[in-house]
Formats: C-alpha cells, structure tokens, sequence
C-alpha cells in the first residue's frame, strides 16, 4: 500500500456518488488492547495444557536464526512429535518465534503480526542478538534488547542456538505455560503506552495505527 | 405419512459424537502414518483432539463482519446435513439418522452448501489468498460434483431407487452384490468424484500450501478455525459413509464401517503420496477430459445393462 492511499481523501464512486474515505479508521480498529484475566479452576489447568501441547509457531523467518528452525521438520529433530507445528498466518499461530537480529525494518512487521495473533500468545527469542545485540550491537539498523519492544516469554541463548537448544526452549516454554505463566499478551495490553513509547523511538516513519487488532 | 420420533434426536447426536471421534482419529493416524514413512515420529495420535480444544480455548478473537461469523457455522451444516441424512448402520434401528425416500438428492446439496457458505464467509475476511482460494473451491467443486451426480444418478438407475436405505439393502447378501462389482466402472468414476472433494493432492488447489498457503481459512482463528476443524473431520467421514453405502454394500456393524471408512479414505491418502499436486487449471481441466466423458460412457452402459 502507498503511503498517500492511506491519507484521508473524498473519492468518486462507479455510480457518481462522492464519499469520504478515511483508510486508518475503515480498514484498521484503532481499540487498544484489552487485558483477558486467567481463571484459577481446574479447567483453565486443563486448557493450559492444551495451549501448551500445542504451540503452532508462526513461520516467519525474521533473521538468520530461522536457518535453525527448519530441521525441526525434518527427521533428525522433528518437533511435530512435541505438539509443535507450523501456521502459514498468524491468526493461527500462538508463537511468534524471533529468530536472531532484528533490523527496524522488520520489527515493524513484526509488531503487525505480533498484534494480529490470537491470545494466550507466545514470543521466543532466539539467539545472542534478541538479548543484547549480539554481534550486531553496535549496527544502525537493528534493535539491541527484544523485551523492549514485544514482552519475551522465553530467551534461546548461543551464536545460533542448535536445533537441540530450541526443541530444549520450547519444552521450557510450555512448562511456563502449565504453570500458567505465558500471560505475555497480557503484559503487552497492560504496559501498552510504554511498548508502543519504544517502538516508535525506533520506527521513524510511523504509517500505520497504534493497533492492528 | 411422516413418521418422526423425538428418540431419534438423540441417536443422530450419538451417531455425530462417534463420527466426528472417528474423523479425528483418521486425522491423526494419516498424519501419523505419513510421518513414519518420511522415517519421523510424527505428530501425536491425540494431537487433532489437543489443537481442537486450544482453538476453542483462545481467550481473543476478532471479526470481520456477520458473513464472517456465518462463514464456518454454514460449513459446518454442510458437513452435518450431509451426515444426518445418510443411514449409518444396514438393518439397526438406533443408526438410521434421518433417512428417508429421497435423501441422495438432498445430501448431494449439502456436499455443496458448505463451499459456497465459507465462500461467503472467507470473502468477507478480505484477505487475497482467501478470495483465490474459495473461487479455486468453487470451480474445483463444480467440476468434481459433476462425476459425482452422474455416478449417483447412475446408482439410482441401477437400483430404481433414491433412498439410501434401499441401495443399501438391495447390496446385501455378499461382496458379490456390492455396487463395486455388480457396476465396477461406475464405481470407479465415483472414486474419482471422491478424491476431487478431499482437499488432498493431486487436486489440493484450494488449500494449496506451497502457493497460496491454506487458502479460505487464512483469516480464521480460535473458535472460528475450532468450527472449522470440528467440521473437517466430520465432513470427510460423512461423504465416506455415502460411498461405503453406494458402493460396498453398507455396514451392519460399527466394526466393518470404521474399516471399511479407514479403507475408502487410505485411497484418497495413497493417490495423494503417489502424484504431485496439479495446477488449478490442469485440476478442472482433468475432471472435465477425463471424469466426464467416463461419466458418459458409464451412464450408457448403465442404462442398457440395468
């Protein structure tokens, strides 16, 4: 999309009639987040065992970590058997998997798709560069600490982390699930205003609405 | 006379609760199989039941719009109608769901009832891939419904009946009554409607992975895609209940059904690990070269035979 069709403008339409098109508001929910409390019974138990034992990762490679994320199909590693699989979209997918250094340019998108994901909703961040920077500290153009941006659940440490080290992530990850810890959608609903204080120090040019559902 | 008893409610649910157990586990055991041939484990047996419950339980979900909504509830009537409406079990009183006279006819419009709903749900979902894919659907269901009519009107003048229950019935007696051998080329062009309507390759255009990834439902989440999922493994198993009716002779028991369901759907499993996927064009295109004019010559030679 160009940046001026996003621009308040008044348009013709195929029968003549003149309306006024306002795309930031038509298109997109500019409604902030709300926070979903947990429930304490048993069955919110159960159903965090069911979130857990079912992680469907969102397949986009976002850095050169997701180089480690493809033998986990393959029979060597094949995570499948751990309840883990692949979504095209991320309306499906619960976890968003940030594979190594993160250029502004991408975290863009990936706050996008972060935000059109379902809750409960899982972020790891895999690789040295989500941490501190890694390698890339210095650079211009990625961003240096991943919890600034998107609340992590789980950090993969290493230079890249091996598949063994990410099918050893995940396992912690739903561990935290069980015990009822993933509320990571929450955390970003509830620090909303200060998330989106540090995304847009980052983001310079700034299109698009503070929320994309 | 309309003969209808409320008891039979409640042997329908029955029935539904033990098909849709039934699909996914079929799901599971495929995926399972698939798996240990590529030399994996592979998912978890249960692991249909396990995603089907964390769809359900997502605590978020948005909307596009009141066809959005409709969207999966219309498919999943689809699914349903077509299952509530086939006797299940030859000769059991419980298991005969809503049969009657003329039930082909009306489950031959509710195989199509649940592609053109999520037509109109996954268009309002506004998302490109959507809209390529449910128009790939449509014209690929309209092409696959076409071997399937004929087949099932050639079966209706093979046995000069449009109930279900009396196809079945005229079947019994042995694997030598069976429409598979009484009428062998018709019921190789019903196998052949069949696999244009299991979302499997060679004819996966709709969901097409590596093209337009998952197509229709690319929109659809949580409780929506539960809906839809719920009805994937009930709609697959209610048209294999058809077939196992039409063609190879009925069930008397559970037992034989689910082995013969299991049998009938590893055919649509088999033809999709040996051929590649088609192009949508080349997919059509098949059905309309090859399935019609076998259509044609079936429905000849049935006619002078029968």
């Amino acid at each position: 999309m160009d940046k001026k069709d996003l621009k308040k403008r008044t348009v013709t339409t195929p029968d003549g009639k003149k309306i006024e098109v306002d795309p930031m508001k038509d298109y997109f929910s500019q409604a902030k987040p709300k926070i979903h409390k947990p429930g304490k019974t048993v069955f919110e138990k159960f159903l965090d065992w069911a979130r857990a034992e079912s992680l469907w990762i969102l397949g986009f490679g976002t850095g050169c970590g997701a180089i480690e994320m493809r033998p986990l199909m393959t029979p060597r590693f094949d995570a499948f058997r751990y309840g883990i699989q692949w979504r095209p979209t991320p309306r499906q997918s619960n976890v968003f998997v940030i594979a190594g250094y993160l250029s502004v340019k991408t975290l863009k998108r990936v706050i996008r798709s972060y935000e059109q994901m379902q809750g409960p909703k899982y972020v790891v961040a895999l690789g040295s560069c989500t941490i501190n920077g890694g390698m890339y500290w210095d650079s211009y153009n990625t961003i240096n600490r991943l919890d600034y941006y998107l609340p992590v659940d789980i950090y993969i440490a290493g230079c890249m982390p091996r598949p063994e080290s990410l099918l050893a992530g995940f396992e912690e990850l739903k561990k935290l699930i069980k015990q009822g810890k993933g509320e990571g959608a929450n955390i970003y609903a509830e620090k909303f205003d200060w998330y989106k204080n540090n995304q847009k120090q980052i983001i310079k040019d700034w299109d698009m609405p503070d929320y994309n559902w | 006379m309309i003969d209808f008893q409320p008891v039979k409610i409640l042997y329908a649910l029955f029935s539904i609760f033990i098909i849709f157990n039934i699909g996914l586990l079929i799901q599971g055991i495929v995926r399972k199989i698939g798996a240990r041939v590529g030399k994996r484990y592979g998912i978890r047996f249960y692991q249909p039941y396990i995603d089907l419950i964390k769809n359900y339980s997502l605590r978020t979900s948005i909307t596009h719009g009141i066809m959005f909504y409709l969207g999966p509830v219309f498919r999943l009537t689809g699914g349903l109608g077509v299952f509530l409406f086939i006797p299940i079990i030859f000769g059991s009183v419980y298991f005969q769901n809503f049969s009657f006279s003329g039930d082909i006819i009306l489950v031959l419009y509710f195989i199509f009832f649940g592609a053109l709903g999520m037509a109109l749900g996954a268009g309002e979902g506004g998302h490109p891939y959507s809209a390529i894919g449910v128009s790939r659907g449509l014209a690929q269901v309209t092409a696959a419904e076409i071997p399937l009519v004929i087949a099932i009107m050639g079966i209706a003048i093979q046995y000069q009946t449009f109930s279900v229950s009396e196809i079945v019935a005229a079947q019994q007696g042995g694997i030598a009554n069976w429409t598979m051998i009484t009428n062998p080329l018709l019921t190789i062009l019903g196998m052949v409607a069949y696999l244009g309507s299991m979302m499997r390759s060679p004819f996966d255009v709709v969901l097409a992975p590596q093209e337009i990834p998952i197509g229709p439902p690319t929109e659809y989440h949580s409780t929506f895609l539960g809906i839809l999922q719920t009805n994937r493994s009930i709609f697959p198993m209610a048209k294999t209940v058809l077939f196992v009716n039409i063609f190879f002779g009925g069930a008397t028991n559970w037992f034989i059904l689910i082995i013969k369901i299991f049998l009938i759907y590893m055919w649509s499993v088999f033809v999709a690990v040996v051929f590649p996927r088609f192009r949508v064009d080349q997919s059509i295109r098949w059905f309309y070269k090859y399935a019609l004019p076998l259509g044609a010559v079936v429905i000849f030679i049935t006619t002078l035979l029968f």
